[in-house]
């Protein structure tokens, strides 16, 4: 029987603010299917004018709370670069650490509070507490080591002291290095465990298929979070990161107060599972074993797929944080920290964020005063892909039940973003039966 | 005695005071036995319960944010504005520095000028539009401090927050004086609470949260010239969180 229905999710948050989800469905077809983002504007490019070189990450910082560690330091990377500064390769491995932190964090978050409720078909975190107690604590076990490390290195979680252009303001004592060491090897032994329960709950993942394109940084040898080029899965060759407009084509759309992005297509997506598509053949053998065992496919076009391979990349960092610790701790020299002359210039820097490929551009006046800015966030360029799966799913799904249309659409929007305000369970659709 | 129901809403922020929330990790777990977590569908829909504590993260942008707020005003006994974007505008009070048209252009070009990019002049804070009963100042806000502000509040008592200077902390921990390294510090004029955590870290404090109650910008600014600062660099400094004006001062 043709269907004929309406889903309006406003706000499809747990605080509100961010997403809409409009659909019209009628006699079996899909007249509307738009996602909306309705996230007041804030202006950052905007204010960040005026500010001075050393004060432009403690602004900049504000954006995100979830990644307010990548872009203080793609910040402080494109401002070293407008003022010719180059730090010291030990600088640049703590920097790694510290980010490294924050992915583990973030990933953290997004696996153990949004995706674990709907893998155990829960509707949100607080009913497992009682349901799943042992994987719940293993979880906030995990993001509690995870916040310790990033306390260490950056002064706290949400939005770092010690990172400045030209160096860090405290760098962690030998000791601190080895207690750290020891905290990650247990947080190696909890990704494992919680990874097994993963597993075990992974077949719930939807099967759901779209080609797109993939955009992410690369470094030849390397599952990079930080150097390198811009790949994408459409063209052979890197692009330099000093050209990232020519990627991101960012326009206002009348359904979002965000910017959208486009290339080669409509539409494009970042984040874990556009660096896996592009990297993958540079993972550590324990996290190319574990997207085995997850049933990842070298290519993956399943978007749903994207928290799993969140957890293929926690084991990786994890690998990636104890070579650097092991690094500090056979090399336990004081490190430097660049003096700094403002001069004018301009300068461009990328990063992976948890969520994906982060761009921020600064010029600067002779004094280091910010005369412009642009920054291009993931989760803006992740928009114009989710609208695109949304329009692609829907018909696939018209003559499911109601409950699994709203499940399968919620679990969408959360596979993408991993914001705090994203984390609960709440729909309203309402059915017409025609 | 029936739990306090505790909502949480975000108006114009980074959601990083929010995410304190869950950064208590096992606190957390502690602190859901003395309070429940009202998800915001329940607690905004108008056949929704009353809300005991509302914490509102954030600052006001446009109308809708205004319309939202009056309401969780409407249904809950106690509101509590969560960080310095709820407290003072936060960071975004920077754009006050321009008109918002200016603010539109810069961010989107010539489409700022399309009717859902419409925000107020001025950004405001919360209790510039409803009665705030209380405040937890930070930017992020500290995460200690917002559980102990929630027992109080679940227990009936009334939460203290610092109203001295960081300068008081950072003594404590025996850090040497960023002003004598030549840095310019905020820690004289800034509410204290977050355990001086820049300074500690070799960071000059920067006002996050908001003035504290003895704060003398005027005698500062008197003493600039023995450090080599310049009066316009101070001004500078002072915009990205607390503003010339002691407005918030005493909140
Ligand atoms: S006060 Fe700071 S941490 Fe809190 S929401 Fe505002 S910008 Fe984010
Ligand atoms: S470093 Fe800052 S907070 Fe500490 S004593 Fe000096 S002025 Fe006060
Ligand atoms: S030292 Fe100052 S800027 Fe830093 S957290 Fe404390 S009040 Fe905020």
């Amino acid at each position: 029987m043709p269907k004929s229905f309406q889903i309006q999710i406003p706000h499809i948050t747990r605080v509100e603010g961010h997403g809409n989800l409009v659909v019209r469905v009628t006699d079996g077809h899909v007249e509307k299917a738009e996602w909306q983002v309705v996230e007041a504007p804030r202006f950052f490019e905007a204010f960040v004018q005026g500010r001075r070189w050393d004060e432009i990450q403690a602004v900049v910082s504000r954006i995100c709370g979830i990644c307010s560690i990548s872009h203080s330091l793609v910040s402080i990377q494109a401002i070293e670069n407008a003022l010719h500064v180059q730090v010291s390769p030990e600088v640049q491995k703590l920097r790694s650490l510290t980010h490294a932190s924050e992915i583990l964090q973030s990933h953290i978050l997004h696996i153990g509070y949004l995706v674990a409720p709907d893998l155990f078909k829960a509707p949100s975190v607080i009913p497992l507490v009682e349901n799943q107690r042992e994987v719940v604590q293993k979880i906030i076990e995990l993001h509690r080591i995870a916040n310790q490390w990033s306390d260490l290195l950056a002064g706290r979680t949400t939005h770092p002291i010690t990172l400045i252009p030209g160096g860090f303001t405290r760098t962690p004592s030998l000791k601190e290095f080895e207690n750290l060491q020891h905290d990650l090897s247990t947080a190696t032994k909890l990704t494992n465990q919680i990874a097994s329960v993963i597993l075990s709950v992974a077949h719930q993942i939807p099967h759901f298929e779209r080609e797109t394109e993939y955009i992410a940084l690369q470094q030849p040898g390397q599952y990079s979070f930080e150097s390198g080029q811009i790949a994408s899965s459409d063209l052979p060759e890197l692009t330099p990161v000093e050209n990232f407009e020519s990627v991101t084509n960012e326009y206002v759309t009348n359904q979002s107060t965000a910017k959208w992005a486009r290339w080669h297509r409509g539409a494009y997506a970042v984040g874990a599972l556009a660096r896996y598509n592009l990297n993958h053949k540079f993972l550590r053998p324990a996290a190319a074993q574990l997207a085995h065992q997850l049933g990842i496919k070298s290519k993956c076009i399943n978007p749903y797929a994207n928290s799993l391979i969140q957890l293929v990349e926690c084991v990786q960092i994890l690998g990636d944080a104890q070579e650097l610790i092991d690094f500090f701790l056979e090399n336990p020299h004081p490190l430097n920290r660049e003096s700094i002359t403002p001069r004018a210039g301009e300068g461009v820097a990328a990063i992976e964020a948890p969520r994906g490929i982060l761009f921020h551009r600064y010029q600067l006046n002779d004094q280091g005063i910010c005369r412009s800015a642009n920054l291009c966030i993931p989760t803006n360029q992740n928009h114009g892909n989710l609208q695109k799966d949304i329009e692609t799913l829907l018909p696939q799904i018209l003559h499911d039940d109601q409950e699994s249309i709203r499940q399968l659409l919620e679990m969408l929007v959360r596979s993408y973003d991993p914001c705090i305000s994203c984390s609960t369970h709440f729909l309203n659709i309402k059915f017409i039966d025609s | 005695m029936s739990k306090p129901q505790v909502a949480i809403f975000d108006l114009a922020g980074c959601e990083g005071c929010q995410l304190q929330i869950v950064n208590l990790e096992d606190s957390l777990l502690q602190l859901l036995s003395l309070v429940d977590v009202v998800e915001w569908r329940e607690a905004i829909s108008n056949h929704g319960p009353e809300i005991d504590i509302a914490l509102v993260e954030g600052c006001l942008e446009r109308e809708e944010d205004v319309a939202r707020l009056l309401h969780i005003r409407e249904k809950s006994k106690i509101l509590v504005a969560l960080g310095s974007c709820a407290i003072s505008g936060g960071v975004h009070q920077m754009r006050n520095a321009l008109s918002s048209l200016e603010a539109r252009q810069i961010t989107y070009g010539n489409n700022g000028f399309l009717k859902h990019l419409d925000v107020h002049e001025k950004v405001q804070s919360l209790d510039q539009i409803v009665k705030v009963d209380y405040s937890i100042p930070g930017c992020p806000i500290h995460r200690q401090e917002l559980s102990y502000v929630l027992r109080c509040l679940a227990l009936g008592r009334i939460p203290f927050i610092p109203t001295y200077p960081v300068c008081v902390e950072c003594r404590i921990q025996e850090n040497l004086c960023l002003w004598q390294q030549g840095q310019l510090c905020l820690g004289p004029l800034t509410r204290a609470g977050c355990h001086a955590t820049c300074p500690s870290h070799g960071t000059p404090c920067i006002g996050c949260r908001g003035y504290s109650s003895d704060a003398n910008p005027q005698g500062l600014r008197q003493s600039l010239n023995r450090y080599h600062k310049t009066p316009e660099e101070f001004e500078h400094h002072l915009n990205l969180f607390l503003g010339s004006s002691l407005e918030h001062a005493h909140a």
